[in-house]
């Protein structure tokens, strides 16, 4: 009853066209924002920010170039962790190298650096499919975090391997990443990049761009009869995805964790992320922040619940019985709603149309 | 200039300098690459015959190692441990069939890639949770000495585990040409619905096809796990068989057995001879480049079935 678009009348192409066509979501949408803005900086915890709004909105960013690479232009990628560390190191060396180059430009520049690797490993796209193409990528993500680990000239010739991110202020003396930084300053940074990213993401899926890559998403050869060039669509799909991958490694390296090392980005993580977009729903932005809430919750949850629930179990045993619950849990969902939790908010918004009436 | 010598030159004025050295490098590889084609192996079979890409088949090697290390450990003569932990693996399979496969059924390719992702997580998990995450040393007797022949040196080990893996290949071999349940399974690959339709029981033949690979798995365990010891980073050697399958082709078995040596070899030469010019530690990328170049000019593995589309 609440939710419906019952005499809301359009009346100008752009109103037509908008992000959010319905009143409610508008509503819904400025309500978060204030939350987000307004009132979880004033109330949350060290804890709370650290472990999890902030890994939450850096994994959001992995999430959204994911998706737009797997659930939008259909290539199936598992070199996301690679990928981030590119971010990673080419925000360090930029950071490095221009000290008094602004945090913003930085992480920028590492995006559009990790985007020209990622169009160099996205030109085998261009004649393997499926699988082949997934396990493609793997060569990505084995060979650049080997490529970090071996050429000293990535860390500054660092002797130890493990690097600290340089501290870096916007507006003067803001203090933003790094050990120093105040964990609010840090959040409300990163919670202004991911806003306007996302809206991004969400504004190139809907333009020509974004149509051309769910067209050889759907299929390939049909889209390419129709006059869609395959090459400038994958290799876009490709670019944008890492540039966002890369943005996400460096916020990562520079304001979760505040050290670089490649060890951070292994293949788990490229898995975690494509457990999010999975889980969350493919082929859409909401989806990828759903996933990623869901996957960085989860094992916080599972951490704590023997804790909660008084039993008394062996560290390493919690750490083996986590592996199972994830495994478990995983296909659980998979198995009750394969399109993704998107697709649940999709079913309830339809709900709620009627909702409290039968009909 | 100093990495072009050493890149383009001295690698090969090696090679000329001493070629019996170099068969012996070569031999190496390609015994170690036979390894790699256990566990390809696995992989191939599950995706010729239900068409998934089975991530969970290093953690099937891993989970079996475990069970046949840990029964050994109990106290169980290694002949009854081996019936043992066939028997769980049967079990596993039935398990996977039932629980995974059977409610995901016509669901996209990606969501089952998923769900072995989560099988994987699931199966390390229980694994250890039973038997511990402590290295356990898995000694059935299999000589490690090397053997002279023709002046070339030879681990006794990696031969006996060519023997192991020529001998798979040809029961499997046999078991899909001959038997009838082979035939079923060949059906059943070349296309689901008229296979269904002639009668072909598919869930039975998707459990048959999960044990054999848990059997092939189980085999690749205990060849492993007598290498390294049975620990987790057992785990990862599917990491290091999926290059083979791609080089291969996902539906080739023959491919499979090809491609771990083709691999295996290249790995082995490129560490002896170009490490020093590029840097060590490239065995954990070596192999995935080497299969990216092969696929640049077969899209579909060396051995794969030719990829038709149609718009």
């Amino acid at each position: 009853m609440l939710y419906r678009e019952a005499g809301q009348f359009k009346t100008s192409y752009a109103a037509d066209q908008q992000i959010f066509p319905i009143l409610q979501d508008r509503v819904g949408i400025a309500v978060i924002a204030a939350i987000a803005l307004g009132v979880l900086p004033l109330v949350a915890t060290e804890y709370l920010t650290t472990t999890i709004l902030i890994p939450f909105l850096v994994m959001s960013i992995a999430a959204i170039g994911l998706n737009i690479l797997t659930g939008y232009a259909g290539q199936l990628s598992l070199g996301t962790g690679g990928f981030m560390a590119t971010g990673a190191f080419a925000a360090y060396k930029l950071s490095t190298a221009f000290p008094d180059l602004n945090i913003v430009f930085v992480f920028l520049g590492s995006g559009v650096i990790t985007a020209f690797v990622g169009v160099l490993f996205g030109i085998p796209s261009l004649r393997i499919k499926g699988f082949y193409l997934a396990v493609a990528t793997l060569a990505a993500q084995f060979f650049l975090l080997w490529l970090f680990n071996k050429v000293p000239w990535f860390t500054n010739y660092s002797s130890s391997g493990v690097i600290s991110a340089p501290p870096r202020a916007i507006f003067g003396d803001i203090m933003v990443t790094g050990s120093s930084a105040h964990y609010t300053a840090k959040y409300l940074f990163l919670l202004v990049f991911v806003g306007f990213l996302a809206l991004a993401a969400k504004n190139l899926t809907r333009c020509h761009l974004g149509r051309a890559w769910m067209a050889i998403r759907d299929m390939d050869i049909a889209a390419e009869i129709i006059g869609i060039k395959p090459l400038q669509t994958k290799l876009s799909a490709f670019a944008i995805s890492s540039f966002y991958c890369g943005i996400a490694g460096a916020a990562w390296a520079f304001i979760y964790t505040g050290s670089v090392e490649p060890l951070a980005f292994s293949i788990e993580i490229s898995f975690k992320v494509l457990f999010m977009v999975i889980i969350g729903g493919l082929g859409s932005i909401l989806g990828s922040f759903l996933g990623a809430g869901f996957m960085v919750l989860l094992p916080v949850i599972l951490t704590n619940a023997p804790h909660i629930l008084g039993l008394n179990i062996p560290v390493d045993m919690i750490s083996h019985l986590e592996y199972m619950i994830f495994g478990a849990l995983i296909i659980f969902f998979l198995i009750v709603e394969p399109h993704g939790l998107a697709r649940l908010w999709q079913i309830g918004k339809e709900k709620l149309r009627l909702w409290p009436f039968p009909y | 200039m100093d990495f072009l010598y050493n890149f383009f030159i001295s690698p090969f004025v090696q090679i000329a300098d001493s070629p019996l050295f170099f068969v012996e490098v070569l031999t190496g590889g390609l015994l170690s690459g036979v390894m790699y084609s256990l566990v390809a192996l696995g992989f191939v079979l599950i995706f010729k015959a239900s068409g998934v890409f089975n991530f969970a088949q290093g953690a099937m090697v891993l989970f079996a190692a475990l069970f046949f290390a840990g029964f050994i450990d109990k106290g169980v003569p290694w002949w009854g441990s081996l019936i043992l932990t066939i028997g769980v693996m049967v079990l596993l399979a039935m398990t996977i069939e039932r629980v995974v496969l059977r409610p995901l059924v016509n669901q996209p390719h990606i969501i089952l890639f998923m769900a072995t992702i989560g099988v994987t997580y699931f199966l390390d998990g229980f694994g250890q949770t039973v038997w511990g995450s402590s290295v356990r040393v898995l000694d059935i007797g299999l000589p490690q000495t090397p053997l002279e022949i023709g002046g070339v040196l030879v681990n006794k080990f990696d031969i006996i585990a060519a023997v192991v893996a020529g001998s798979l290949v040809a029961v499997l071999a046999v078991f899909f040409q001959k038997t009838r349940v082979g035939r079923a399974l060949r059906a059943v690959a070349d296309d689901h619905q008229a296979a269904l339709s002639v009668g072909i029981p598919l869930k039975t033949i998707w459990a048959i096809v999960w044990t054999v690979a848990g059997l092939v798995g189980l085999v690749a365990g205990v060849m492993w796990g007598s290498k390294l010891g049975v620990q987790f980073s057992l785990a990862m050697v599917a990491l290091k068989a999926l290059p083979v399958l791609i080089l291969g082709g996902f539906t080739s078995v023959p491919g499979a057995i090809i491609g771990g040596l083709i691999i295996g070899a290249g790995e082995k030469v490129a560490e002896v001879y170009w490490a020093d010019a590029i840097g060590g530690g490239i065995e954990d990328w070596f192999a995935y480049m080497l299969a990216l170049v092969f696929l640049l000019f077969r899209p579909q593995g060396l051995f794969g079935d030719k990829i038709i589309e149609r718009v």
